[in-house]
């Protein structure tokens, strides 16, 4: 109780530095984004000549080094930090809006709902397109609207707000639920597609081009937006709902956005990717040490060092064990974890 | 008393067992498919009493009982067949166990590459009473893939890719053939060059950048279970301009082979090398 408190309290006691901290902050992370996603197409299993690779005296489709980098990597990169930014900004609120530090964006059961529709789509062979958006992404945003919806109903009753202890149980009753019948899905598939369905499961960003992000891009800007209208009242609502009641927060509003723009963010980023796990906690926690608890500033922080974090870990996923790469959900929480506890031992 | 009843009854059944050790099978229990389709091959076909839920090729295993497969084998339906073989897979050390406790002798396979292969059909030929009948299909295999050999020497040796699963319609979740197991081997033989013959690994899921950097000349997607026909052949491989630099997706040589035989095992691994070979060096063929 006493880190949000303090945090509220601060923010009400000076006003003013906000802008100037917030300023520093989002520089300091943008830059850090931003060398994330200069460097890292940079870098790979195979040597590539820049200076070849932005060659336009060669032709496209004779530029090995092109093609690696615009082709290859570029995509990587890009799902890369759109998944991090979604998956890190979805923690963050989540974890305001069930005033729990355990919280995930898997926590509500929509990765697991996301999961189920993956797992449908690999066992059947479905090849139904949606435009760029190829079956597989496709069968999983379905799951994870579903999971969204049944979440939502069960936690709302008409003209009251949103129950988020509901909400908690609701999700993680669902998690289990959709858990069973994924594990009864991938018995019944045979030994290959058993095995892609686990492969799914520790996340993967290479997209194979610019054309899935672009499908699912939409979504994660619309969950942006909202996000945008959230940190003041996430401020307030991580005390309590009384009190941000008390303070003019219209709460049940709120929290309706809060948890809508979560989903709408998780549903994209794992329909792309797959559950890429640990961001959506480690991130949240990292930038709330560095920074201090204040949504206005943990939120774009968050964002942006969660899309600099999933660059960086990929980076090492495609290189450390070339030519075959290393799944990069498995990266994220190998370093994720240990830098997580020494950052805790430290500041502790 | 009956604790020396239950030992006599174990003491027993154990003497049946070695017995039964000395002798050639008689009913035989096979959850492997490759190694069912051996068991035909070689002469054995009449002394099979059931297999996998997997099986169905020879025909002839429609309609015996199918007890089971790796994960789920129905211990109770195999020991009241009444078998004296149970052919099973390495990893199945429960259901190894609990034969031995009923006195019932098994087959161990561990998948490998064709060595292993001729191995376990040889030994299979020993345990069933064949090995006259296991000795000739080994060497009518071998003139097969001799011939194959044969046929594709003297010739380039294209850089293939040989796919073995893929998402549908793009081109994420790829597993290829790395440089170890039967499908590299029986590539190697077809006159290819496997673009990634250098990883000691059975199964390699390459990402967009090695696919563009390996330079692929010829791409072989064998699908075992959903096979590639008609419209469909135009948008999977249209999937593969993706990568325009790939030698393969330049000149169109990219060719989808249909059927679960193409990644069993067994006797028809001469047939599939041929079908590898056909696809590589059509001009070998004309």
């Amino acid at each position: 109780m006493t880190g949000p408190s303090s945090a509220v309290v601060r923010v009400d006691a000076a006003p003013q530095p906000i802008r100037l901290r917030l300023t520093f902050t989002l520089l300091g992370y943008g830059a850090l984004a931003l060398l994330a996603c200069l460097v890292a197409p940079l870098v790979g299993s195979t040597p590539i000549s820049v200076s070849r690779a932005f060659d336009r005296s060669v032709p496209f489709a004779d530029n090995i080094d092109a093609q690696i980098f615009f082709l290859a990597r570029m995509p990587r990169v890009l799902a890369g930090a759109v998944v991090g930014a979604a998956l890190a900004s979805a923690g963050v609120v989540l974890q305001a809006l069930l005033r729990n530090p355990l919280a995930t964006p898997f926590t509500l059961g929509i990765s697991a709902g996301a999961a189920l529709g993956a797992m449908l789509a690999i066992s059947a062979g479905a090849a139904v397109a949606l435009g760029p958006i190829s079956s597989v992404p496709l069968a999983s945003l379905a799951g994870a609207f579903l999971a969204t919806a049944l979440v939502y109903a069960l936690a709302t009753r008409p003209g009251r707000p949103m129950s988020t202890a509901v909400l908690l149980l609701a999700g993680v009753t669902l998690n289990s639920f959709f858990s069973a019948l994924i594990l009864f899905v991938q018995y019944m598939a045979d030994f290959a597609e058993a095995y892609r369905t686990v492969r799914w499961l520790m996340g993967d960003l290479d997209v194979g081009g610019f054309g899935p992000i672009a499908g699912i891009l939409p979504l994660v800007l619309v969950a942006f937006a909202l996000f945008a209208t959230l940190p003041s009242s996430l401020n307030l609502l991580s005390v309590g709902a009384d009190i941000a009641a008390t303070r003019g927060v219209d709460v049940a509003r709120t929290e309706r956005r809060a948890f809508l723009s979560a989903a709408l963010a998780t549903s994209a980023a794992v329909a792309l990717a797959g559950p890429i796990g640990f961001i959506g906690i480690v991130v949240p926690h990292l930038v709330r040490l560095m920074t201090g608890a204040d949504h206005r500033v943990v939120l774009p922080a968050s964002a942006l060092f969660g899309a600099a974090f999933l660059v960086g870990c990929d980076l090492v996923a495609r290189t450390v064990l070339a030519p075959v790469e290393m799944p990069v959900g498995i990266v994220t929480a190998m370093i994720g974890g240990p830098f997580f506890l020494w950052l805790l031992v430290r500041k502790a | 008393m009956a604790a020396r009843a239950q030992g006599l009854i174990l003491a027993v059944a154990l003497a049946a067992g070695a017995a039964a050790g000395a002798q050639p099978a008689a009913r035989i229990v096979s959850l492997v498919p490759a190694l069912t389709e051996m068991l035909f091959a070689i002469g054995a076909g009449p002394q099979v009493a059931a297999v996998s839920n997997y099986d169905d090729f020879p025909p002839e295993v429609k309609t015996l009982p199918h007890v089971g497969a790796l994960l789920d084998p129905d211990v109770e339906r195999i020991l009241a067949l009444r078998p004296d073989l149970v052919i099973t897979y390495k990893s199945q050390d429960a259901l190894e166990a609990q034969l031995a406790g009923a006195g019932i002798k098994t087959f161990s396979y561990r998948h490998g590459n064709l060595d292993a292969l001729f191995r376990t059909m040889h030994d299979l030929g020993a345990a069933t009473g064949h090995p006259a009948g296991a000795a000739g299909k080994a060497e009518e295999i071998r003139q097969q893939l001799e011939a194959v050999r044969a046929r594709v020497a003297g010739r380039g040796r294209p850089r293939v890719l040989l796919v073995f699963g893929r998402e549908p319609q793009t081109l994420r979740q790829l597993y290829v053939s790395g440089g170890a197991g039967f499908l590299h081997e029986m590539l190697d033989i077809a006159g290819g060059t496997n673009v990634f013959g250098d990883v000691r690994r059975e199964s390699v899921q390459p990402s967009q950048e090695t696919l563009l950097a390996r330079a692929p000349d010829v791409i072989l997607e064998v699908r075992a279970t959903r096979p590639v026909l008609g419209t469909e052949v135009g948008r999977e491989r249209a999937v593969w301009s993706a990568l325009p630099s790939v030698p393969a997706v330049r000149t169109g040589r990219i060719h989808f082979l249909n059927g679960d035989h193409l990644v069993v095992p067994g006797p028809r691994i001469g047939a599939v090398t041929e079908a590898f070979a056909r696809a590589i060096h059509p001009e070998a063929f004309q």
